[in-house]
């Protein structure tokens, strides 16, 4: 087990440096084969008063001057050390984990993403809770009145689910509910540290709305799930023993039916919180997807690539969480 | 009274229009204490009249009909809240495949202790005591530390202990055996009927062994009902059974059974045709396309279930085979002297 678990983290930190290769590539190696000299990068750094010594002291300062694989190196090696930089007559330095410096506003990187986490993990943690507790309990509900009103309503609504995009029903949403009916005022985020009252219910249309597109989807996995299960010969032992249909649907079907529902949310759950772009776009929430739109909008690339970093860890660590969650999930599944 | 009395119970799967009888009027008695024989091939209609027995058909689509009168009260009319109480507690089963028939992911031991619970209101250190004690009780070794741990960790012979232990948790009056031993190595087949005939006889619980294995009957059972087609073609005692099969399927079957003794290039005897080449019970005998025997008088109705020989030996022919088959060495697991080995399992 901790021979696996070490594997495991290992393999995990070699995939974060395969993406950030690839993401440091993408920005600063792309642009360089399409044409993009040193000195127009580094025109990016210095802004409206770019005259060639400026240019020429950023180039330096930034290491832009050195080839792509020291800078690289150097990219890494600030995130885990720390670095320092000197933009003109003052140095300043970036603590570790340093993503560098934004092109546009000349702040770290870092402090800004650590600021919007809270945000993106403020509407992911809240949804998953609708969407899992909402799309299980319909999805088992469907399998187990199979053909039945009730399935055919909640199949037809989740076909809904799954194709109304999220700028649609999250904007129909903030239409009904702060105009038409004027429950809410507006949408915006309150930090929980602040006031969580105001917190939790500035987040329920949002949350509401990203859950409806993923619990839609839940409900059909579950359902499928469920038929499946149901029907195998340990439910009928389950039965023979006289058990009670709850115990027997819970504990018995919808136990072993959990696997591929867990799979499947680490992963939606890892990609939302490295951003749930249209989301927080729709409602105006300053998270990491909002950052990383803003961020590529205005080309500003180390913002990028720490987004992307940023985004990928959570998408390989909660990989990681649910593997591990496997054997307690199926005991058949062996850390080998 | 018999324990279990089942008076012409019908199963009739599918709507109006395209509906199939499984069971097709199946009478037979279970008496305390004994073991009887419900023996045919796939597709006779056994599992589905044990299945109806325990009220675990789907309530959808299956029409059941007749009587099937356990202790007095018809099980068929019981309600699903009075048969859950039943079952496991009065009536218990055991089912073909033990791997498939046991959650991969709960633990053995919550399996077993799940049943002691809801009958027996044990909880907690007094249930995993009784559920280690059941465990022994069936053979398996080191009892509590198989309680933790998962059925693909247990052998096959091991799972189907665990599955006989949580049968008789309860100590039911009625087991039911649906072809317990097919889906184990031979070996292993005769330690768990073993087993069975073990407990069956030091609690005198009665024992319905559904199989289609002469072999099991032959090593097991007191009475012997003959399906085919969803009807008893043939009840008797066993050794009479053996002796004199009277109904030509019957008889075909034991014939069937290669001899070791037989000489060397002789053909096997098998039945010919298939299940499926039978005619409506209703426009005459279902056997006759496949029977060497028949005549036209087969053909006019349902055959009635007569005693043309000995009292008690029931068959339902017209044309009743006399003579007798010869089984000098009949495939039996002899169960009596195989060691009761639970660790080789």
């Amino acid at each position: 087990m901790t021979a696996y678990l070490i594997r495991r983290l290992f393999a995990a930190m070699m995939l974060l440096l395969v993406v950030s290769a690839v993401t440091f590539a993408i920005f600063f190696l792309v642009p360089r084969l399409g044409g993009q000299s040193i000195d127009e990068l580094a025109v990016q750094y210095v802004g409206k008063d770019a005259n060639p010594d400026s240019v020429a002291a950023v180039k330096k300062n930034l290491g832009l001057d050195q080839p792509l694989i020291v800078q690289y190196y150097d990219f890494i090696k600030a995130i885990f050390v720390g670095a320092e930089y000197k933009f003109g007559p003052d140095a300043s330095k970036c603590d570790a984990p340093c993503f560098g410096y934004s092109f546009r506003s000349h702040i770290e990187v870092w402090p800004e993403i650590t600021q919007r986490i809270p945000v993106t993990l403020s509407l992911a943690v809240g949804a998953a809770v609708l969407w899992v507790i909402s799309g299980v309990t319909i999805g088992v509900v469907s399998a187990l009145k199979r053909g039945s009103f009730i399935d055919r309503l909640a199949m037809a609504v989740a076909l809904l689910g799954v194709s109304l995009p999220i700028f649609f029903t999250g904007l129909l949403g903030l239409a009904l509910f702060t105009s038409q009916w004027p429950i809410w005022e507006s949408v915006d985020y309150i930090p929980i540290t602040e006031d969580p009252g105001e917190w939790f219910w500035n987040l329920i249309i949002p949350w509401c709305s990203l859950a409806f597109l993923y619990s839609a989807l839940y409900a059909r996995l579950t359902r499928a799930g469920m038929l499946e299960t149901m029907g195998e010969d340990y439910i009928r032992t389950a039965r023979a023993k006289g058990l009670r249909e709850s115990k027997v649907v819970v504990k018995h079907g919808l136990r072993a039916a959990l696997t591929p529902i867990v799979t499947i949310f680490g992963m939606d759950f890892g990609l939302l919180v490295g951003g749930a772009i249209i989301t927080e776009q729709v409602f105006s929430l300053q998270g990491m997807g909002a950052y990383a739109v803003q961020a590529v909008k205005d080309s500003d690339l180390p913002i990028v690539m720490g987004v992307t970093l940023v985004a990928a860890f959570f998408i390989v660590f909660c990989n990681l969480i649910v593997d591990l969650l496997y054997a307690a999930i199926d005991p058949r599944v062996r850390y080998s | 009274m018999a324990l279990l009395s089942v008076d012409e119970l019908t199963v009739t799967f599918g709507g109006r229009g395209r509906a199939s009888k499984a069971v097709d009027g199946v009478s037979f008695d279970v008496d305390q204490g004994q073991v009887v024989g419900l023996v045919g091939e796939s597709g006779c209609g056994k599992s589905v009249t044990s299945l109806a027995l325990m009220g675990l058909l789907p309530s959808k689509g299956v029409e059941l009909g007749g009587r099937a009168d356990f202790d007095g009260t018809n099980l068929l009319t019981m309600s699903q809240r009075e048969l859950r109480d039943m079952r496991g507690s009065q009536l218990a089963m055991i089912f073909q495949d033990p791997l498939s028939s046991l959650n991969p992911v709960v633990p053995i031991g919550v399996q077993v202790t799940e049943i002691l619970q809801r009958h027996r209101g044990l909880k907690g250190e007094a249930a995993r005591k009784e559920a280690a004690h059941l465990l022994d009780r069936v053979g398996i070794p080191d009892p509590t530390r198989r309680l933790k741990e998962y059925p693909h960790q247990l052998s096959g012979g091991m799972r189907q202990r665990a599955l006989i232990a949580m049968a008789v948790a309860c100590a039911p009056r009625l087991l039911i055996a649906d072809e317990p031993t097919t889906a184990l190595d031979v070996t292993i087949q005769a330690q768990i009927l073993e087993l069975l005939k073990e407990l069956v006889d030091e609690e005198g619980t009665a024992l319905l062994m559904i199989t289609h294995d002469l072999g099991v009957v032959a090593g097991l059972c007191d009475q012997v009902n003959v399906l085919y087609a969803g009807k008893v073609v043939e009840s008797a005692d066993r050794h009479e059974l053996f002796a004199h099969p009277m109904h030509p399927y019957a008889h075909g079957l034991l014939e069937s059974i290669p001899r070791l003794d037989a000489p060397r290039g002789e053909p096997l005897k098998p039945i010919r045709g298939s299940i499926n080449d039978r005619i409506a019970w209703a426009d005459g005998c279902a056997f006759a396309p496949r029977c060497d025997y028949y005549t036209m008088e087969c053909l006019t109705g349902t055959p009635a279930l007569t005693e043309p020989a000995a009292a008690g030996h029931q068959v339902r022919c017209v044309n009743p085979v006399r003579e007798p088959v010869e089984i000098a060495t009949l495939d039996t697991p002899d169960v009596t002297a195989t060691a009761h080995g639970g660790t080789s399992a």
